[in-house]
């Protein structure tokens, strides 16, 4: 095989070289035989004249060698490629059609598959990613729950099969004396957090144990893109200080601007601190989960299976050591690449499914146009084949056309593909994780150019395949035009098989439509036009002051806030908010003793919130009434639940005027007055909440929060205001009045509700949007496939209806006639596509929400419309069809 | 020219060249005249089959060419056996004798 290649190389850039080695063989050969004759007694003319004679011709015994090294086939590669160029040139109509649709298909195509290879397939950006797990606590209601920072220390201390682990833990923090006050988004972290991932800092150093030790002097590490923004990038930037929530934090280290990991509760932020600096009360409550995450690293040589046994002996020796928090606690461990990609498998399988078929789609419309093209060149192809010219031959050549056009429509596909996948990632960057690695590069280059190949080779086997058969002597007699009706079948195979296929992809769109439809019309349980949530902090200096004074802080903030022009109503909202985060506090009824374990109690998720809530987000209230502003610090504690709580803990009995014994923050047991129900909210999103184990939920005062709490919530709690109405500029006046009680007070990170319910479903929109225009060109490129058949249909009957016209035919026959062709072609189109949905929508089960893989309507509508639009595309052609002149037909021969 | 030529059947040439080569590298006249005395003058190579079946058979890796010196001291291009073209010798040689041996019993019993 090498010598081949080799040989063949040589022949073809040595050419010369290799040409007078042969010459001198020869003539070697040839001297040879001339001394041997001599020898054996002839005179040296007569030797030479023997020798020549048995020698032959030397040019043939020349080109016979060349044969043999395969010199042959690279010259008549050039030969084909010039005929080619020359040939599409010639029709450039054709081949500007047949490129962009090829184009368009290889572009879909290279896009889709830059998308799967940069997400799917590349390894993650780290050093031996296989080794790289997530770690969490196996709990009720979560597989995959935050650990409490004891049982991390403990798992850190016991396991033997994690060369390295850390958790971190999102933060907003409170940016003062620099400039303008600003929150921005931090990570508590654990020491080992960034040598797990063999980030390299741009300078300084990482953290070390001694610096998450109780006692230990606050340090951070920043973003380089806060570096250059709020420290104008000075080089000496380590030592430096940084007042984060009033505290004075030494700069150690600049973490690189490309590290962008997303995953769990981490996403790259602009600021890490060491875990012990966070002022919670609960950091070291065994029973506190606090949204810790971990990640860890596999020692070498260790598997994922002996690492979860190893996790099971140690969660088993906690969960023994203290029974009343750790009892039926596990450590999951998940493969870091399965936890960042998460479901996103299924659908880009689906997408590249629905690509595939465009691309075949526009192979079969440009098989189409090269027969029509074919039968028009018949007659060249009967000179060329009665001049001597092999099967094989004309099959190559023709061959060479399409693989050529196939390079054309991959080099714009390729430009196409660049340019798409970045509008398309910009669009909607929440859709996809790890987005930003998504590009072009040499295994992207060689899929475009393999299928690119492919397509050529695909689409030109049919016409090639058909031109090489036909009889010479009938294509030479019959003046060229070719044998009318012996080709229909081909063009008639293909315009089904088109129509086969684009109706699958439409009904998968329509599928994917209708799942959309579906989620949007989910009632999320509150209504999210014009409210708005953010964060809010007030002034660090609040952090050293009473409970009485940071609840005075708030009441001063929201009473801002509510005066702002445009804001209709305000609430603090900490714990809970709907699809964006989660809380849970634990509960057990009145009249049941305490349970011993944690395990034992029962488990609501909790939003704690001010009286004017209810009407922000206008959860309907079912009985009873939601907090006034009488429900104080200084009044009898009292809750609100949702339907699905006192459902299920209170049966048919009226829940309210019930007491609910809430253990909050796992500190102090406290009893409240249930004295509402309203209804239930899909905290978990709109197309799983049904589905998720922990549903109930509960509201609680603010303002009656314990002072233990109360204390630590000056810092990154959260706010929701309703507007009247969009107010353009709203968040600007409201930071405006917050900031005009206290500079040191900041709010931050404004999102509208409704922005967060569509980012909730933005895979489902991404992958919606791409299928529907995918299926839309396939619909554009069916029905001009079907377009083009019958106008060359039509264009190729001409005659024969010139004939029935002048035998008395009525226009309306010629329509039906022509129509009828066409109806039969898209019928059967129809037909097949329908048996092949419904074989090909199941595997599309795990995508759609609420609707059926085999939904009659959607079947029934798209098989209509197509129909539909088939006959649309004939009706153009049919109508030239009834127009013919007879005369004029007639007198075309 | 007295003596009775055959014609070589098909593909019989390659495996003539290949047996040639396995005693030591030749050039492609010393093969031809080699083929010629071994064969009792039975078979006679053309140069218009030997050098293009040379050309062959070193595009398939079975026989490899070096420029080198003549017995009379002139340049030639001498051919010899790789590894592969041994192997390939084995294989032919073996096919060769079934086929000769299956014809010979058709011969003889039909």
């Amino acid at each position: 095989m090498f010598s081949d290649i080799l040989i063949r190389l040589r022949a073809l850039f040595r050419r010369e070289a290799v040409e007078s080695e042969l010459d001198d063989e020869l003539r070697f050969h040839f001297e040879q035989q001339v001394e041997k004759y001599v020898q054996a007694g002839l005179p040296r003319q007569e030797a030479r004249r023997q020798a020549r004679l048995e020698f032959g011709g030397a040019d043939k015994i020349k080109e016979e060698c060349r044969d043999a090294r395969g010199v042959r086939f690279f010259e008549t590669l050039a030969q084909d490629v010039r005929y080619a160029f020359r040939a599409l040139r010639k029709s450039p109509g054709f081949t500007t059609v047949a490129v962009l649709t090829l184009a368009l298909g290889i572009g879909a195509n290279t896009a889709l598959f830059s998308v799967v290879n940069g997400v799917l397939l590349n390894p993650l950006p780290y050093p031996h990613p296989d080794q790289l797990v997530t770690l969490h606590e196996s709990k009720p209601n979560f597989n995959t729950g935050s650990i409490s920072y004891p049982n991390f220390l403990d798992w850190q201390k016991e396991n033997h099969t994690l060369s390295s682990m850390a958790v971190s833990r999102s933060y907003s923090f409170s940016l003062t004396k620099l400039g303008e006050a600003e929150q921005i988004q931090g990570q508590f972290v654990t020491p080992d957090f960034f040598p797990i991932l063999g980030v390299k800092l741009v300078t300084g150093r990482n953290f070390v144990g001694s610096d998450d030790q109780i006692g230990a002097a606050p340090v951070a590490l920043i973003s380089a893109g806060l570096w250059k923004r709020r420290l104008s990038g000075t080089p000496d930037v380590v030592g430096k200080n940084l007042t984060l929530d009033g505290k004075e934090y030494t700069i150690i280290g600049v973490v690189p601007s490309d590290f962008d990991l997303k995953i769990d509760s981490f996403s790259a932020s602009d600021v890490y601190a060491p875990v012990v600096q966070w002022n919670n009360s609960l950091l070291f409550d065994r029973g506190a989960g606090l949204g810790f995450h971990g990640i860890g690293r596999l020692k070498p040589e260790t598997s994922l299976g002996q690492a979860r046994a190893d996790f099971i002996g140690v969660t088993k020796n906690l969960a023994a050591a203290y029974p009343e928090v750790n009892k039926g606690i596990g450590a999951a461990l998940i493969p870091f690449k399965q936890r960042m990609l998460g479901d996103v498998k299924p659908i880009l399988l689906v997408l590249f499914c629905a690509v595939g078929f465009v691309l075949l789609i526009a192979c079969a419309n440009i098989a189409n146009l090269l027969l029509a093209r074919a039968s028009g060149r018949a007659r060249e192809f009967a000179v060329r084949t009665a001049l001597g010219a092999g099967k094989a031959r004309l099959i190559r050549q023709l061959l060479t056309e399409s693989v050529l056009l196939g390079i054309l429509g991959g080099a714009f596909g390729l430009l196409l593909a660049g340019w798409g996948t970045h509008a398309a990632l910009k669009a909607l960057p929440e859709a996809l994780p790890r987005a930003g690695e998504v590009g072009i590069d040499s295994r992207v280059l060689l899929f475009t150019i393999s299928i690119a190949l492919l397509a050529g080779i695909l689409f030109g086997l049919v016409p090639a395949l058909k031109i090489s058969s036909t009889n010479v002597q009938d294509n030479l007699k019959e003046g060229g035009r070719g044998a009318s009706g012996a080709r229909k079948g081909a063009h008639g195979v293909l315009v089904v098989v088109e129509i086969a296929l684009a109706l699958v992809l439409l009904i998968g769109a329509g599928l994917t439509l209708r799942s959309l439809v579906q989620l949007w019309n989910v009632n999320p349980g509150f209504n999210p036009h014009n409210v708005m949530f953010f964060g809010l902090s007030l002034s660090p200096a609040t952090l050293r002051t009473t409970p009485a004074a940071v609840r005075a802080g708030f009441r001063n903030a929201d009473a801002a806030i509510a005066a702002t022009p445009g804001v209709q109503a305000v609430s603090i909202s900490w714990g809970a908010f709907p699809m964006s985060g989660d809380d849970e506090w634990l509960f057990w009824l009145d009249g049941q003793p305490k349970p011993t374990t944690r395990n034992e109690m029962n488990w609501a998720i909790e939003y704690v919130v001010d009286p004017d809530y209810l009407n922000i987000m206008r959860t309907p209230l079912r009985s009873g009434r939601f907090f006034t502003a009488q429900d104080d610090e200084n009044a009898p504690k009292v809750v609100v639940v949702d339907e699905v709580l006192a459902k299920k803990y209170f049966g048919n009995e009226n829940p309210i005027g019930k007491r609910l014994f809430l253990e909050i923050g796992g500190q102090q047991d406290m009893t409240a007055e249930i004295i509402g129900v309203v209804g239930h909210v899909k905290q978990w999103g709109l197309d799983t909440d049904d589905t998720e184990p922990l549903r109930a939920q509960l509201y609680f005062p603010f303002m009656q929060l314990p002072d233990a709490l109360m204390a630590l919530s000056p810092m990154g709690m959260g706010a929701v205001v309703r507007s009247r109405g969009p107010v353009p500029g709203l968040f600007d006046s409201i930071r405006h009045s917050v900031q005009q009680v206290n500079s040191e007070q900041v709010v931050a990170g404004a999102q509208t509700m409704d922005e967060i319910i569509s980012s909730s479903i933005a895979s489902q929109r991404f992958s919606m949007i791409l299928l529907g225009s995918f299926a839309l060109l396939a619909l554009l490129l069916s029905s001009l496939g079907i377009y083009g058949v019958v106008s060359y249909l039509v264009g190729q009957q001409t005659r024969e209806i010139g004939i029935r016209i002048a035998l008395g035919a009525q226009r309306g026959d010629v329509m039906r006639l022509v129509l009828g062709d066409g109806a039969k072609m898209a019928l059967v189109g129809v037909g097949v596509g329908l048996v092949a949905a419904i074989g090909l929508t199941r595997l599309m089960t795990s995508v759609l929400y609420g609707v059926s893989a085999t939904d009659p309507l959607t079947f029934t509508a798209v098989a209509l419309t197509l129909t539909g639009v088939a006959l649309a595309a004939c009706y153009i052609p049919a109508r030239r069809a009834m127009r013919v002149d007879p005369i004029v037909a007639l007198r075309y021969e | 020219m007295a003596e009775q030529r055959i014609d070589l059947p098909q593909g019989t040439l390659d495996l003539l060249i290949l047996r040639t080569l396995a005693l030591r590298p030749e050039h492609g006249w010393a093969i031809s005249e080699r083929i010629h005395q071994v064969s009792s003058k039975v078979l006679q190579v053309q140069q218009g089959s030997l050098y293009p079946a040379l050309h062959r058979l070193e595009r398939r890796g079975w026989i490899k060419a070096r420029w080198g010196a003549s017995e009379n001291n002139r340049r030639a291009k001498f051919y010899e056996l790789t590894a592969t073209g041994r192997k390939q010798l084995e294989t032919e040689k073996s096919d060769w004798k079934k086929l000769a041996a299956a014809v010979a019993q058709v011969l003889e019993t039909a």
